[in-house]
């Protein structure tokens, strides 16, 4: 490799130090994963206890800290940083970039969600135990009164890595809009891109809305503010406004990246052009639009009266409408085409039948006045489980299949992934579907344990055996990703694929395009396959490449943070202020410190191209 | 015949549904007109989402069926790109399809929040309140207060203000009606009828605290007399519950005052803001707690340890008492009772 600097320090240093949005999108990945087999651990015990009525495998304490935890972990540090990873990597690439906008802030925006998501998961250890009020966190139960010093570190670990987030949808916005390269207009940008973007323009307008929630419960538990207690003039209502507002787009934010994922494997491997590409791209403007505009239906039983109930009713059930006009287009890309079944493929199709089931009992939910039966059972969790492992982390997995190849240099077993995907499937539906008629038979959601002879024994034995199929089913997943480093490079384009990113050799190159490609068309490499000789036509001279220098300043300053947060949930206020100050010491010192990057020369980017 | 088909299998679905869940609980087997419309809407809904189900399933399996890459199929498939007369129609039809059941919706959300009852219809008044683990039901009018178990008469429209001391609860009885929350600070009303006698299960369902899913409560309706008569000796209460007759449920009252009565209002006597439920009927409760069956072991076993029952609640154990001590007590407060 031709970065001089990393190349004498250790592997470690260099990837702490890597601004390469390759490095940093497989550090969001491993990261993700690393919180995903958390949470997935914590299902799993969740799904013991349930499995029989009045079970005692887990005292009701620790279940309540289980499903906490679980919810946190899975939206908030497994399925938006594995998107996150997918986004860092492919982004760039899709849209002829040789980096993202804003290189230093990418690694800043993963260090302070890896240290933000592990100051949260260190109340395992630290303090009075786990946060234990939900993922929700309603106040009062989260106030200081009734909840113990793990909601000081899941307010403080949150707003952490919520910075990150916030910084790495900014980055992409600036990105896309910025980083295209010549040809690339708009709207001929692939689908994963648009949504991408869309999914940032909604990262940054939601998650301030969090911030100010979470930094408000910080002070009031910190600091005894009363913004939430009734007592003392304050509103516990406030809480539930701020906390969807941003909640409601978070669903957004993780399925429109998601449906951008399958548009790509699915047109891939249909081989058709995406149908109704410009319908698709409205859609999901329209999807984020009203997105903002539904927050409330997370609050019907909350006595909003019948006005703002039925409101938020109808302007729910309008995104049903853009939503359909996905499916259809999907079915329709399908229809004509010559479709390969594949695993990443297999993946994407399961999606369509899944995740129309959780977005039709989303619609039955929008229901206001029937809403009042299912809110906060288990119809709500079938519903929302449909949406998101039906939705985002079959997205997730197609995307691994799919992209692995592009990133990692080789390709997952077929066979394997076969058996990983229908255990996958076939028990994740065993896991769900009947919790729709648990909650309406009178299941509340959020329960420790269940009474024998109310009828729900049954229906929970038969989910928590799909739960075990399902984590099966994902060890084979582990297994393949290991087994299959043996199986040799594919080269650059081994799914005939439609993209950018298909274009460049495999492994990716740091400076990713050596000469900047120019786009001719929807789906570029689709166009120069059919039209001219299968290569991209470049719209630059081969030149010197400036590179963006590594540093570890990112890290440190997320560090700082980290330090920080201990100093505030255990009142020492001379650590909290000493993090917060060495991390704006970090921050002059990027300031003033000069930083030219450096350049990867002609010479050695023809030699790269020889030994392709 | 098509339209014999769509209502077999609507009554298909609905005997399913109907068949399925516990009597008195579930949402399923709606046993009052506000529950009865939630289901009406519910199926209603149901109908049209199955309907949108079915039709992607079938275009999906046709698709998938017809397209799939044949052995040795190398053909370049035509790249279309798209279809505007398409686009319009799966735009157009959902919308009609929401349409189906956001009018009623609107119509009935609006109907429910109206407390006001119909022209000479009985009205009942209760206040709720939830408290980390149990419910507290008063009767302004009559100027009594229950707890764990609400007393209702029949084909009444009962009109509940609903509030919580500590965190947020939500009330939900199933059989008869969906849930509203209770919220500290904040007074919410909803209302539902019982249309047969019958004891209803309701439960707590917004996750407030260790215990959570162990908030549950009955709902006794019984016919408007037996009613009146119910409040009228809970209003006044016999001379029993605070002097019994035979010696050992003396001794138990003796305990009782000493112990208990500071935190459980009996017949009109102690109680406290902070305390537990009014035990005055506690005699004829249908559980101990909400949840455990009603018997004298069970009240032994919550007396002496109530946290390990229902781990969290705010009521301390009593495992200093001896066994003559305990039965004592435990006789008195079998003896709770106001109607004979
Ligand atoms: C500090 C206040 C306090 C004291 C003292 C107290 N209790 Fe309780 N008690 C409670 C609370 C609170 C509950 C409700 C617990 C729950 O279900 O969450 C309760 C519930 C009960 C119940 C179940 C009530 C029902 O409706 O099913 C019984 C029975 C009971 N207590 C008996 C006693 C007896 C007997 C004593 C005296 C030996 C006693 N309690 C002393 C607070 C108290
Ligand atoms: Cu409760």
């Amino acid at each position: 490799m031709s970065n001089q600097k990393s190349q004498s320090k250790s592997t470690l240093w260099d990837w702490l130090t890597t601004v390469d949005h390759k490095k940093v999108g497989i550090l969001y990945l491993l990261g993700g994963a690393f919180f995903f087999v958390i949470a997935g651990i914590q299902a799993m015990l969740m799904r013991i206890q349930l499995m029989f009525p009045e079970a005692s495998f887990l005292p009701y304490q620790s279940f309540n800290e289980m499903f906490t935890m679980h919810g946190t972990n899975m939206i908030f540090l497994a399925a938006m940083p594995l998107l996150f990873g997918f986004m860092n990597y492919i982004i760039p690439l899709q849209i002829g970039a040789r980096d993202v906008a804003f290189p230093f802030l990418n690694a800043l925006g993963f260090w302070f969600f890896l240290l933000g998501g592990i100051f949260v998961n260190l109340s395992f250890f630290l303090g009075d135990g786990p946060p234990d009020a939900g993922w929700t966190s309603y106040v009062p139960l989260a106030s200081d009164q009734y909840a113990g010093s793990g909601l000081d570190f899941f307010v403080l670990g949150l707003q952490i890595s919520g910075l990150g987030t916030l910084i790495g949808g900014i980055n992409f916005l600036v990105t896309v809009i910025n980083m295209r390269a010549p040809g690339m207009s708009m709207m001929r940008m692939p689908l994963f891109t648009w949504t991408s973007f869309v999914a940032s323009m909604l990262i940054l307008f939601a998650f301030p809305a969090l911030t100010v929630g979470y930094l408000l419960l910080m002070l009031e538990r910190l600091f005894g503010a009363n913004f939430f207690i009734p007592d003392m003039g304050g509103n516990v209502v406030i809480w539930q406004h701020l906390f969807w507002i941003f909640g409601h787009p978070e669903v957004y934010i993780l399925i429109l990246p998601s449906f951008g994922i399958f548009s790509e494997v699915i047109a891939t491997f249909a081989k058709k052009r995406l149908f109704g590409y410009t319908a698709m791209v409205f859609a999901t403007l329209v999807i984020g639009f009203l997105g903002f505009m539904v927050w409330a239906h997370h609050m019907f039983t909350v006595g909003m009266g019948p006005i703002a109930n039925a409101v938020f009713a109808v302007a729910t059930m309008a995104i049903a409408v853009p939503t359909g006009i996905k499916i259809f287009n999907w079915l329709f890309t399908l229809w004509g085409g010559r479709i390969k079944i594949n695993t990443a493929n297999l993946f994407a199709l399961a999606f369509i039948p899944s995740f129309v089931m959780g977005g039709v009992t989303g619609v039955m939910l929008a229901v206001s006045a029937a809403n009042y039966q299912m809110h906060d059972t288990y119809f709500v969790v079938a519903h929302f489980h449909y949406v998101i492992v039906g939705g985002v982390v079959l997205a997730l997995f197609s995307a691994a299949f799919y992209w692995w190849p592009r990133m990692f240099g080789y390709k997952l077993n077929e066979p394997l992934g076969k058996w990983f995907f229908w255990l996958f499937l076939i028990g994740f539906h065993l896991t769900f579907f009947f919790q729709h008629f648990l909650g309406l038979m009178g299941m509340p959601r959020r329960v420790a344990s269940y009474l024998e002879g109310q009828g729900f024994s049954d229906m929970n034995f038969i989910s928590s055996i799909g739960a075990f199929m399902m984590a099966i089913g994902f060890i084979f997943f582990l297994v393949n990703v290991f087994v299959s480093i043996r199986s040799g490079n594919p080269g650059a384009d081994p799914w005939d694929g439609r993209t950018l990113e298909w274009t460049i050799p495999s492994p990716t190159p740091e400076y990713n395009f050596a000469q900047t490609p120019l786009t001719r068309d929807l789906d570029p490499l689709w166009y120069e396959k059919m039209h001219g000789d299968g290569r991209m036509k470049a719209s630059e001279p081969l030149g010197d490449i400036h590179m963006p220098n590594a540093t570890i300043l990112p890290f440190l300053m997320a560090v700082g943070l980290f330090v920080s947060a201990f100093g505030f949930v255990y009142h020492n206020h001379w650590v909290a202020a000493g993090g917060i100050a060495f991390t704006f010491a970090c921050m002059f010192v990027r300031s003033i410190k000069e930083d030219h990057g450096y350049h990867i020369h002609k010479e050695e980017i023809l030699s790269d191209k020889e030994v392709e | 015949m098509r339209g014999v088909w769509r209502l077999l299998s609507f009554l298909a679905i609905m005997l399913f549904l109907a068949g399925c869940g516990q009597e008195n609980l579930s949402a399923l087997d709606p046993q009052g007109p506000v529950a009865d419309m939630q289901f009406d809407l519910l199926m209603l809904s149901l109908l049209v989402m199955v309907f949108v189900v079915l039709v992607v399933v079938v275009i999906f399996i046709y698709v998938l069926i017809k397209y799939r890459e044949r052995q040795g199929d190398t053909h370049i498939p035509k790249q279309v790109e798209g279809n505007h007369r398409l686009e319009i129609i799966w735009t157009t039809i959902p919308i009609l399809l929401l349409l189906i059941i956001a009018v009623p919706n609107v119509v009935l959300t609006f109907d429910l929040a109206d407390t006001e009852p119909e022209e000479d219809q009985d009205v009942l008044e209760v206040t709720v309140t939830g408290h980390q683990f149990w419910w507290e039901f008063e009767y302004p009018e009559y100027d009594i207060e229950a707890g764990q178990d609400l007393y209702i008469p029949t084909d009444t429209r009962v009109v509940f203000q609903l509030e919580a001391s500590d965190v947020i609860h939500s009330f939900w009885v199933p059989a008869l009606a969906g849930k509203q929350d209770t919220v500290p600070g904040i007074t919410n009303e909803m209302w539902l009828e019982a249309e047969d006698e019958g004891i209803y299960q309701g439960r707590c369902t917004e996750f407030c605290g260790e215990s959570h899913w162990l908030m549950d409560f009955n709902v006794i309706a019984v016919d408007p007399d037996t009613f009146e008569a119910w409040a009228d000796s809970m209003a006044n209460p016999p001379q029993e519950l605070t002097e019994p007759q035979s010696e050992v449920a003396a001794e138990g009252r003796a305990i009782y005052e000493e112990s208990c009565l500071s935190c459980h209002a009996t017949a009109g006597e102690g109680g406290n803001p902070q305390g537990g439920p009014d035990l005055t009927n506690f005699g004829e409760r249908s559980n101990i707690a909400g949840f455990l069956e009603f018997n004298e072991d069970n009240l032994e076993e919550w007396i002496r340890d109530p946290q390990k029952l229902k781990p969290g609640n705010s009521m301390p154990g009593f495992d200093h008492f001896d066994d003559d001590e305990m039965e004592a007590l435990v006789e008195y407060m079998m003896g709770l009772k106001v109607q004979d």
